[in-house]
């Protein structure tokens, strides 16, 4: 089990695909998103890594969590997020996880706190029918209607009312990643993520799914990626000068 | 600029259109590639543009024709790579910016005065 990704949540457009059809996508920025604390089964009972994700001042930050920044040598993050890993997946304090931890095609789960709609009653929340507009019913058009039964007095615990609607975490499976831009640090993920603009959504291997084989193990560092690239370019520098 | 708008530009660019300057009124020739199994061809769907979306990579333009006695509508994204060429026929003078209305009307009503002193204007900074 691999470690995931803390991404920004950028806004909602369109691409084309090489079937030229369009593929509505949301755009995700991975910013500073580096191993700041690594937890040991031996020493604190679960593997994990602690992540960082974003960049502000460090005097924003309280003291333990500035202490921990400090000891990692990292930027001051906004946010810190820790994901379980499998003990073959840990990845050492200080490296900075980049785009490439994920590869094109591949399916992931997204988390992340939902657009907050309020207070909101029946019809809204729980797709109720409400009450008719006409035939004698009067200030209650868009009431629950009926909550139990005659000879009950009682309302069944989990009875689907009015209350708090979204702002509260959540998790959509399966989601594909339609492209990105390692340079920009940019995922391209298909159809919607939950959160709002500029939310944190923390992204994983999707957990239902077999995993792709091509994904790099252990993680997809940022180092990595760059000596990749400057090896590409240097195979393609050496081939052009073999074909002069 | 923002991350996404920056986005956006450059996948616009990427695509490398070559749009001409048209409007809602104006009459267009929408060259558009058509995949029959392997082989690939050219349609031309010609008609009055009765609106432009403006929305970065998601910008559309609608066109309207008269098929068969029939009204037919398409509306194409504007950055498809669908879209071979898109030609202005004739540069048309309306005063608004979606021709809903042309929904409606039929025949002679449904003329659009062309604005020769536009088309005029265009060409002479054609021949420059």
């Amino acid at each position: 089990m691999r470690c995931g990704l803390i991404a920004k949540k950028i806004g909602m457009t369109r691409v084309f695909d090489e079937n030229a059809q369009e593929v509505p996508v949301t755009l995700l920025k991975v910013e500073n998103c580096c191993v700041a604390t690594v937890r040991q089964a031996d020493k604190d009972g679960y593997d994990a890594v602690c992540l960082t994700a974003g960049v502000q001042k460090a005097e924003r930050l309280n003291k333990p969590q500035r202490a921990v920044i400090e000891k990692a040598n990292l930027t001051a993050p906004q946010k810190m997020y820790e994901f379980r890993v499998s003990p073959d997946c840990v990845v050492p304090v200080g490296s900075e996880l980049s785009v490439s931890h994920f590869v094109k095609d591949q399916l992931v789960d997204a988390t992340a706190v939902t657009q907050g709609k309020g207070f909101a009653g029946g019809m809204k929340r729980w797709n109720f029918g409400g009450l008719r507009a006409t035939h004698g019913i009067s200030l209650s058009h868009r009431s629950i209607g009926s909550t139990g039964q005659q000879g009950m007095s009682k309302v069944f615990k989990g009875k689907k009312m009015p209350g708090q609607m979204g702002a509260k975490q959540m998790t959509i499976q399966n989601l594909v990643v339609h492209d990105m831009d390692v340079e920009q640090g940019l995922l391209m993920i298909k159809g919607a993520v939950p959160g709002h603009k500029n939310s944190w959504i923390r992204l994983k291997d999707a957990v239902k799914k077999p995993l792709s084989k091509d994904v790099p193990m252990p993680a997809g560092l940022k180092a990595a990626a760059q000596v990749k690239e400057v090896a590409k370019e240097a195979a393609a520098q050496e081939e052009a000068g073999a074909q002069e | 600029m923002n991350v996404l708008r920056l986005f956006e530009k450059k996948k616009i660019e990427e695509a490398g259109k070559d749009i001409p300057n048209f409007k809602a009124g104006d009459t267009l020739k929408v060259h558009t590639k058509i995949k029959e199994g392997k082989n690939e061809r050219i349609q031309i769907y010609e008609g009055v543009c009765i609106a432009r979306k403006n929305n970065g990579m998601g910008s559309t333009f609608t066109v309207r024709k008269i098929s068969f006695n029939e009204g037919v509508e398409r509306i194409f994204p504007l950055y498809s790579p669908n879209i071979e060429k898109i030609e202005k026929v004739r540069i048309g003078k309306v005063r608004r910016a979606k021709l809903y209305y042309m929904r409606v009307l039929r025949g002679r009503k449904a003329r659009i005065v062309e604005d020769i002193a536009k088309a005029q204007k265009e060409r002479n900074e054609a021949k420059k």
